[in-house]
């Protein structure tokens, strides 16, 4: 549906806005040696009215046929066709309705004065419907820029709430007090230890407050947070908690959103190596090359365990921020193999400005 | 009882939670720490062998939660939940009067809990640990696997593989992959955890996973059996026919 047909309220003041047109074809028809001054009244009016509605018609087309450097031969031809089927009906009716105001008395002798005025009236309809079709085209071009405008501040709030919920995640109230507890613990049987636990996880906590206000931070500091909270971890679980690294210092300067690896390796201790009664190896291995950044977290976990609750969020958050970011060129990966279970994310590689 | 001091089992897979667990315990008086286990399995084990009056049990452990250890702990013996945080196991100790402690321990607390775990076992009061269980998992989810234990051996069934259940007395028949299973555990709460969706009951003792039914034969008049995909026979009551109508629509 064309948008001013769409809506009775804008009809009128579209019609209204016609009134110019309706002075141009009375001009045009009563030139000199054409039609009498009443009687070019009598038929610009009809005929205005009518164009206004014919005049729409480009709406369709232009929408049809984007304008595009490379077909522009074929829409050129389009629209010419369309300009001269449309001028021509427009003269036709033109035609009728002379003849029809001819059979009164006073208008007597209109259809051989309309007939020397038929070809000016077919080139002004031609011209007007190109009009039309460069102004439809205007508007279409406003209405994608606008769109791409409100599409783009989707994205920012979609990136914001990502944001939101990942650090709302980070600090996990399970991980705090199990934390607190071992603090505790620690505290009498082994002093210093206890002493280097309030340490690993000030510094944690500090890492992850001040990197959740900016837009990204380096592999190097998502990795150094990271690694600070498997610290932590590393004193409640022991031997069992094991991490292994396989870094390419050429990923070091490489940009991603804050707090999206962190929480991955978090999964992997809570959900893999929890759950396995001697424990396992996380693992994380980066490798940058071909302008891509990958990084892989794999971890081992029970075979019987259900697949947790909770998890499938989390994942989809970091799926939403890549796609924030880089759209269709962000990959983000999950799998779930017998014994282990791997993520894998793949992006371009951007060094800061 | 231990000679008059009550017998303690610590269950925990964090070393620095059972270090800290014991020095509390030590404390109060009239208890004795017998052993410390850092998962379900082992706790089970212990439990047969030490003969604990209470055991301090850790809700996240690998390979079997704690509230699945309660399901296979002998139900003379109590037990004290422990956890760092979990709003609905908490609220389901709070309905099932189920006592539990939080991380960070507090003296206090642990003492307490001692105090009620005492009285509680001179009362004989007796548990539920399924119905807990059931009360502990957040709306809307369901129980995915289902624990037995057979002798010293515990089989982890996945509901996937389960194919039917059927009530013998106190216990329940579980069916999956051609062995059977037994549970002290009532079809009724069987029935209440899984997935009403994926589970029906077609007859007063017998549950089956509604895609394990091959297909359905009439029986005699108003009854039914199904034949599941391996092969075994189900009586389907006229109840159960019904209930599996209104779910396969």
């Amino acid at each position: 549906m064309h948008p001013i047909l769409a809506r009775p309220g804008r009809l009128l003041p579209y019609l209204a806005a016609c009134a110019p047109l309706a002075a141009i074809v009375t001009a045009l028809l009563a030139r000199p040696g054409g039609l009498f001054l009443g009687e070019a009244v009598a038929l610009a009016v009809p005929l205005t009215v009518a164009y206004a509605f014919m005049g729409l018609s480009p709406w369709y087309l232009c929408r049809q046929f984007p304008l595009k450097r490379e077909r522009i031969l074929p829409i050129v031809l389009a629209h010419a066709l369309a300009g001269a089927v449309i001028a021509s009906l427009w003269v036709g009716l033109a035609a009728l309705l002379a003849a029809g105001f001819g059979l009164i008395p006073a208008f007597q002798g209109l259809p051989g004065r309309f007939a020397g005025q038929a070809i000016a009236l077919l080139a002004a309809g031609f011209l007007l419907y190109l009009l039309s079709a460069a102004l439809n085209y205007v508007l279409l071009a406003l209405e994608a820029a606008s769109e791409a405008e409100r599409r783009e501040a989707e994205l920012e709030i979609l990136a914001r709430e990502a944001e939101l919920a990942a650090l709302r995640a980070q600090i996990r109230p399970h991980f705090l007090f199990n934390c607190l507890n071992s603090i505790s613990a620690l505290a009498t049987a082994d002093p210093p230890k206890a002493q280097e636990m309030c340490v690993r996880l000030g510094e944690f906590l500090r890492k992850s407050l001040s990197v959740g206000e900016r837009k990204t931070i380096s592999v190097a500091e998502e990795l150094a947070l990271s690694r600070a909270y498997l610290q932590v971890e590393a004193l409640r679980f022991g031997e069992r908690l094991q991490v292994e690294e396989d870094l390419d210092e050429r990923g070091d300067l490489c940009q991603l959103p804050p707090l999206l690896l962190q929480p991955l390796v978090e999964n992997a201790v809570r959900h893999g190596v929890a759950s396995l009664i001697e424990g396992g190896k996380v693992r994380v291995s980066v490798a940058c090359s071909a302008g891509r950044l990958r990084i892989l977290i794999e971890n081992p976990l029970d075979p019987d365990a259900p697949a947790r609750p909770g998890t499938g969020v989390g994942l989809a958050n970091v799926r939403q921020r890549l796609a924030a970011k880089w759209g269709a060129d962000g990959l983000f990966a999950a799998k779930r193999l017998a014994d282990r279970y791997m993520v894998v994310i793949s992006v371009p590689a951007e060094v800061a400005a | 009882m231990n000679e008059g001091a009550l017998g303690v089992l610590i269950v925990d897979d964090e070393a620095p939670a059972r270090s800290i667990l014991r020095e509390h315990l030590a404390k109060v008086p009239g208890v004795r720490v017998l052993g410390e286990c850092a998962n379900g399995l082992e706790a089970l084990r212990a439990a047969g062998e030490l003969s604990p009056d209470v055991v301090f049990l850790d809700i996240e452990m690998p390979r079997l939660s704690g509230f699945e250890v309660l399901e296979l702990l002998d139900p003379r013996i109590a037990a004290v939940f422990v956890t760092a945080y979990d709003e609905w196991a908490v609220k389901a100790f709070e309905v099932h009067a189920v006592d539990y402690v939080l991380k960070p321990f507090e003296p206090a607390r642990i003492a307490a809990a001692v105090e009620r775990a005492r009285e509680r076992l001179a009362s004989r009061a007796p548990r539920d640990a399924e119905a807990l269980a059931a009360a502990a998992r957040p709306a809307g989810t369901w129980l995915e696997r289902v624990v037995v234990r057979d002798g010293a051996r515990v089989h982890i069934i996945p509901v996937d593989k389960l194919f039917a259940a059927r009530a013998q007395d106190d216990y329940v028949e579980l069916s999956s992959e051609g062995k059977s299973f037994l549970k002290a555990q009532t079809l009724a709460s069987l029935a209440a955890a899984l997935d009403p969706s994926r589970f029906v009951r077609v007859h007063r003792s017998h549950l089956v996973r509604v895609d394990a039914i091959a297909r359905l034969e009439t029986y005699a008049k108003g009854s039914y059996v199904a034949i599941l995909t391996d092969g075994s026979r189900v009586p389907v009551s006229r109840e159960g026919h019904a209930r599996l109508k209104t779910l396969l629509g």
